[in-house]
């Protein structure tokens, strides 16, 4: 996965309260036998003019030319609630986008996204930069700057610091304790020999 | 030094713990990894192209269930538009990864919580993973089994490990005896209906009490199943000799020398005396009628006997519209234009048999459209076996493939809009069954009666004339 250091973008509003994961990839959408093939399927409910249709509507802030090429979203409070479907995070990040910014996350969407090398950041209120205008998020220094020279800090916990600046994902994660993954099997091979096949 | 007693939750996980990794979460030891088509393949391409290989594919199993067909003489296609793409891809990706298929055409083949215990996969004492949330299941074997997303099954896959937050413990205590009548998915709608369907939240619930020793590894496979519409993290019951008798034998149990060390260490697995639980619960069994759910939550739940309850919440009321029904309305007697016997809730042979024994020598209502669909393909041929295909066929249901068919709407075959169909199965939410479609879970003996007596109805009434 791509490393996470400094971003700058300009970011996409869409402030709403309680966006769910059906409306962020809305269960019609995931009829691929992969996790790939989804960025179209991203907020079609509100991001096209008909149901299952693909013409874009042109008030959808995403659809307007100015966030043509944003990879920072801005939402509301509880961002990415109900379903714990990756697929959300999956759309997300095939779409392009790298990082949310909003007041807070629903706990499972957020291990989603820094699972899918998606920086979730908790900020309240969130940072609404003139429409447009570029923020730079450093993971390192775990602060947001807009254009003006504003600066805010943010939480992050070591471990989701870890991945996404590595470019690890859970698996890596793991993978650097291979090791002593595989002593431990050895020992329990030996103490259980009849849950081995 | 005070030496504290361990849950059999504990014990388990103390014996498969790898590492702390602080914050309640512990990268813990995966001995099975069960996948089916319609998340499995996913995980399997999805590792595959990130160049990972499987790490132990010898304890990896896959099936076919969710989106096959369950028409006599079925191939790959699939009512489903995009179904086959799902077969083929699950089939060459487990072929890929080395593990092994139970394939359209195996003997094997079926539900994957129906088939796991029946091949003997999963054991008391183990950790099972699968990508599908009624793996709960499977803790009525004294294993700890429960459901995972999809990106957890590639972990699992690749390292033979997942990081896992730690559960909390809940006892559930099912004192005295079942009356006559009441069944293990009874006893389960009971608990929801009484507790809630967010009654045991984030808890890895043990099952214990006399009622519950008193079962069967099927029933407390039904009982265990309907665990996580109680919103559990998972289900498990201590393993005793109920478990070791029915584990004997099977294809992938262990054998000779590896059974009797496997079933000394079983033994020890019971929760100690003085073990703690976060929450307990318990109930006397007596208390258990025959269940009908009402609603569109497995909790909205009534004694057969009974009447739809007011509706205090505005769940209620949209529950009420979309079935159809109003408060007060009695729910035996309610017309009913299809019946389903099958699913990994109640699809096994003790299953077929009690919904058999109704059936036999009468026949479903004119206007019912009944399916029994059995949980396995081992389950189908057992029931063949003893006769009971006829006796499903004589009362005119129709006799299917194995596979989870009309459980749920995989984008295929499915009731109609509005019709009100009785299911053994475990989920009557909106649209679970097909588009508009208005389930309600019972037993499999009170889908029997009900088909006959073509709406709902007492199989303990039926079986008295
Ligand atoms: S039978 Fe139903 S509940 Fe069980 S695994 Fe299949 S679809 Fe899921």
């Amino acid at each position: 996965m791509e490393q996470f250091t400094t971003l700058t973008s300009v970011a996409v509003p869409l402030i709403r309260d309680n966006i769910d994961t059906d409306a962020i990839i809305p269960s019609r959408e995931m009829t691929s036998v992969s996790k790939t093939g989804l960025a179209d399927g991203l907020f079609a409910g509100w991001r096209y003019t008909m149901i299952g249709g693909r013409d874009p509507d042109p008030d959808f802030v995403l659809n307007q030319p100015a966030y043509a090429n944003a990879r920072i979203l801005l939402g509301g409070a509880n961002f990415g609630c109900g379903s714990s479907r990756e697929h959300a995070a999956w759309a997300l990040a095939e779409y392009g986008i790298r990082a949310i910014v909003a007041p807070s996350f629903n706990p499972i969407f957020r291990g989603n996204c820094v699972r899918n090398g998606i920086l979730p950041i908790a900020i309240d209120p969130v940072p609404l930069a003139a429409a447009a205008q570029p923020l730079t998020i450093m993971l390192k220094d775990q602060v947001v700057v807009d254009v003006a020279g504003a600066v805010w800090s943010f939480e992050i916990d070591e471990e989701a610091k870890a991945m996404l600046g590595g470019g690890l994902d859970g698996i890596d994660l793991t993978l650097l304790r291979r090791d002593a993954i595989e002593a431990f099997r050895d020992a329990d091979r030996v103490a259980r020999p009849w849950a081995y096949l | 030094m005070t030496t504290v007693g361990r849950t059999i939750f504990e014990k388990i996980w103390d014996r498969h713990l790898v590492a702390d990794l602080g914050g309640g979460t512990g990268l813990v030891l995966i001995d099975r990894v069960l996948l089916h088509e319609r998340t499995g393949g996913v995980a399997l391409e999805s590792l595959a192209a990130a160049g990972r290989a499987v790490n132990a594919p010898t304890q990896a199993f896959a099936t076919m269930d969710h989106i096959v067909d369950t028409l006599p003489g079925r191939t790959d296609r699939t009512i489903m538009p995009t179904g086959t793409a799902f077969i083929t891809a699950t089939r060459q990706a487990a072929k890929a990864a080395g593990i092994t298929l139970f394939d359209l055409g195996d003997a094997r083949q079926g539900i994957v919580h129906v088939i796991s215990p029946e091949q003997g996969i999963v054991l008391p004492g183990l950790t099972l993973v699968c990508p599908d949330s009624h793996t709960c299941s499977q803790g009525a074997l004294g294993a700890l089994a429960w459901g995972i997303g999809s990106t957890e099954a590639e972990h699992a896959l690749a390292t033979s490990t997942l990081r896992v937050m730690r559960p909390k413990m809940m006892r559930v205590t099912v004192n005295g005896q079942l009356a006559h009548g009441a069944t293990p998915k009874d006893l389960a709608l009971h608990l929801l209906a009484r507790f809630g369907s967010a009654g045991a939240k984030g808890h890895i619930v043990e099952y214990a009490g006399e009622a519950v020793r008193a079962l069967d590894v099927e029933g407390r496979l039904t009982l265990c199943n309907m665990a996580t519409e109680f919103s559990a993290f998972s289900a498990i019951v201590a393993p005793d000799e109920t478990v070791f008798d029915y584990l004997r034998g099977r294809p992938f149990a262990p054998a000779g020398d590896a059974w009797d060390c496997a079933v000394v260490e079983w033994r020890l697995l019971a929760s100690d005396e003085d073990a703690a639980f976060d929450a307990e619960l318990a109930i006397d069994a007596g208390d258990v009628r025959p269940m009908v759910t009402w609603g569109t939550s497995p909790q909205q739940a009534v004694p057969l006997m009974g009447q739809v309850p007011p509706g205090t919440s505005e769940a209620d009321a949209r529950a009420l519209e979309y079935m159809g029904l109003h408060a007060g309305a009695r729910t035996l007697g309610q017309p009913i234009d299809a019946a389903f016997i099958g699913s990994c809730t109640n699809g096994r042979l003790s299953d077929l048999r009690r919904a058999a024994a109704i059936l036999r020598g009468r026949h479903v209502a004119p206007h019912v459209r009944a399916i029994c669909v059995p949980g396995s393909t081992s389950v189908r041929a057992a029931a063949e076996a003893e006769g009971l295909h006829r006796v499903f066929l004589d009362a005119g249901f129709e006799w299917r493939e194995a596979g989870c068919s009309m459980c749920f709407f995989a984008g295929g075959e499915s009731f109609g809009s509005q019709e009100r169909v009785i299911t053994s199965t475990n989920r009557n939410f909106e649209s679970r069954q097909g588009p508009g479609t208005r389930s309600h879970l019972a037993s499999p003996e009170t889908v029997a009666a009900s088909a006959v007596a073509g709406c709902i109805a007492d199989p303990t009434v039926l079986e008295s004339l």
